[in-house]
């Protein structure tokens, strides 16, 4: 076991450099790019794109350049904007997790409840007429644009229905945080939740239910019914605990990912100012610092989810022990 | 009846029917499911109103890249303004004309004074050529490095291999955020081609790379399980030369995989674009797409909906018919496949 958590730990490591490295190459190496020449800004002077590619080092060679950045991030931690010039990127980038977390754990908690709730209700009624209108669903779930959701909802509940019963409860735009009031926190969060989770509950409703009705020609089941258990105990203590596992998988990285940054249109739709509107923000204004951090930070998140969803793996699945 | 029955026998031994190969097989399945053919038919629908574009563009006589802020159209025998001044608020400004459900401007106007409909269409067509040219992009390097890594084993399929895992944990819309911000700001040269930052190449190539891993997995382990299979071994026992065994052995093995991946593909690519689109680093001004039409109607969300909604529907429809028509492809073709 310990040399199992060794070797996920060396490979998380290595990802994580390649990931690192790949930032790296796409913002400061790609043809065309010249970072000096962006922080320059258009039409500037010869002169000052030379002194300023001296001064933040990017005449040295890229090795040298990617040790200095990693050094700064990692090491000594003050790593500043390139376009707030002294804004220190780190504290920015812990300022904006509550609102990426509070958006994913709440989402999440909703996705899987619904995923499970739909996908046993459709592999209970498998071929039923139930079964194909709630897998309709998911597939129309799967199939919407976050981002254009997020805007449909918008226009419901910010405008075209926010005088009336359903909606005047929405608070305006943007994150309230959790400390400061509760309520608040959780009314202008509830739409975004939805949101968010309506791609994966489609999802996970529709592996889940793959998964069970795969596992129902097994001979376990068989034997369960034999044994004359009730169809209800068959369902939630064999088949669903089986078809969980790859469940398990799914979650970690979605989760990860979206922690890491994954949630950007809808935090940028809904004005959340979380992780993904940092990098978004960070991206249009080219403040390479600050998305290689928010980058660095996703990554680190994506990479973790794998490495703890293995290990969970190994605990949950009898039959990986040995 | 009789018919039907024969049918369901060679469903259950593929190919035992008078010498019918598994891909004749796996048409006739897509042939008689009724989810299938309905799903293609809407595709093709979607795809003809798409090239018929020129037609109602020419028909409502407006130009749907031009903008027409001061211009006027005649609906029902009268001439009104494109751009109507607003009831609302102070009564300062203009509101563009909403749907007049007739031949000129059937959706109504953008913020430009532009023919909605017209540019749905015609940003359809930009939707539509970018997911299928991604799609065929992504399929060929995935089917290249899975082939590659998968046969040729060892070091390459080491190195390969990590750096799928590098890719794999790079959350897709960052990869593709980040590659279109740098490739946006600067023109590049790709061999003897300037790629220009307007091209629709450029959304093409990073939705075309970023969904690589995610089809080369499973590939790669697909050629895996064929390497060790009976009659590759055979093959490379006899001594055949390593490209034949390629693409008679191995080759059209991958080939369902590969295919089922086509309709989801296609669907990925439709839904990334206009997430790109509608970050405004996917296509660019003046060109059109689904999701550029979808954030020129961010600001009109509340005036005039049917600009954002209308491209939305549009990508709605598409996908959900992409994902019904990639279901009946995969159990047409590889039933055992699973869905993520």
């Amino acid at each position: 076991m310990l040399a199992t958590i060794l070797q996920r730990l060396i490979q998380m490591a290595f990802v994580m450099l390649g990931i690192s490295v790949l930032v790296f190459l796409i913002f400061f190496a790609t043809p065309g790019s010249d970072p000096a020449a962006r922080i320059a800004g258009r039409n500037a002077a010869p002169e000052t794109v030379a002194q300023i590619r001296h001064e933040f080092g990017f005449d040295r060679p890229l090795p040298v350049q990617y040790a200095l950045l990693m050094q700064r991030l990692f090491i000594t931690r003050d790593l500043t904007s390139f376009v707030n010039r002294g804004q220190q990127v780190i504290p920015q980038v812990i300022d904006a997790v509550p609102a990426t977390l509070s958006l994913v754990l709440g989402a999440a908690v909703l996705w899987v409840a619904g995923g499970i709730g739909i996908g046993l209700a459709a592999a209970a009624m498998r071929d039923t007429a139930v079964d194909r209108g709630l897998m309709i669903l998911a597939l129309i779930g799967v199939s919407m644009p976050v981002f254009w959701l997020g805007e449909v909802m918008n226009l419901l509940s910010q405008s075209r229905y926010h005088d009336t019963w359903l909606f005047s409860w929405v608070p305006g735009l943007g994150y309230i945080p959790l400390t400061q009031d509760f309520a608040g926190w959780f009314k202008a969060l509830v739409i975004p939740w939805f949101t968010l989770a309506i791609l994966y509950i489609g999802i996970y409703a529709r592996v889940l239910r793959a998964n069970l009705i795969e596992i129902y020609s097994e001979d376990f089941i068989r034997t369960a019914r034999a044994k004359g258990l009730s169809e209800t105990r068959i369902m939630l203590r064999h088949a669903l605990r089986t078809s969980l596992l790859p469940f398990v998988t799914m979650f970690g990285l979605d989760f990860g990912a979206l922690v890491g940054g994954a949630a950007l249109l809808t935090e940028v739709v809904f004005g959340l100012n979380g992780v993904g509107r940092l990098t978004y923000q960070a991206l249009q204004s080219l403040d390479l610092p600050v998305i290689l951090a928010t980058v660095m930070y996703a990554s680190f998140f994506v990479v973790a989810a794998n490495a703890v969803v293995d290990l969970l793996y190994a605990v949950i699945d009898p039959r990986l022990r040995a | 009846m009789t018919a039907q029955a024969d049918d369901q026998n060679s469903d259950a031994i593929p190919g035992s029917r008078g010498g019918n190969g598994p891909w004749a097989t796996a048409l006739r399945r897509l042939r008689r499911s009724r989810s299938a053919v309905w799903s293609a038919v809407v595709l093709l629908g979607v795809v003809a109103l798409c090239v018929l574009a020129p037609l109602y563009a020419d028909l409502a006589g407006s130009d749907p890249f031009r903008s027409n802020l001061g211009g006027k159209i005649e609906i029902a025998g009268e001439r009104v303004l494109v751009m109507q001044p607003s009831t609302t608020g102070l009564g300062l400004g203009v509101t563009p004309i909403g749907p007049t459900w007739t031949t000129t401007y059937l959706l109504g106007a953008d913020n430009q004074g532009r023919d909605v409909a017209a540019r749905l269409l015609y940003g359809g067509r930009n939707s539509l050529v970018i997911a299928g040219a991604a799609t065929v992009i992504c399929l060929l390097l995935a089917a290249l490095v899975g082939i590659v890594a998968g046969f040729a084993g060892g070091f390459v399929d080491m190195v390969l291999s990590r750096i799928l895992d590098v890719l794999w944990a790079f959350p897709v819309y960052l990869l593709a955020i980040s590659l279109s911000i740098v490739l946006l700001n600067s023109s590049f040269q790709l061999g003897p081609f300037t790629i220009t930052s307007g091209s629709l190449l450029l959304p093409i190539g990073i939705i075309g790379v970023i969904y690589v891993p995610y089809v080369a997995r499973p590939v790669r382990s697909k050629v895996l399980a064929l390497r060790r299979s009976e009659f590759v071994l055979a093959s490379i026992g006899l001594g055949l030369p390593t490209t034949r065994i390629l693409t008679r052995d191995i080759l059209p093995n991958v080939m369902p995989t590969l295919i089922v991946f086509v309709p989801i593909l296609l669907a990925l690519s439709i839904v990334t674009e206009s997430a790109l689109s509608f970050l405004s680093i996917g296509v660019q001004p003046p060109d059109a797409s689904w999701g550029t039409i979808i954030q020129d109607g961010q600001t009109l969300l509340y005036s005039r909906p049917i600009v954002a909604l209308a491209p939305g529907l549009a990508i709605v429809i598409t996908v959900l018919a992409l994902n019904v028509l990639g279901d009946c492809v995969r159990d047409a073709l590889d039933p055992r496949f699973k869905v993520r």
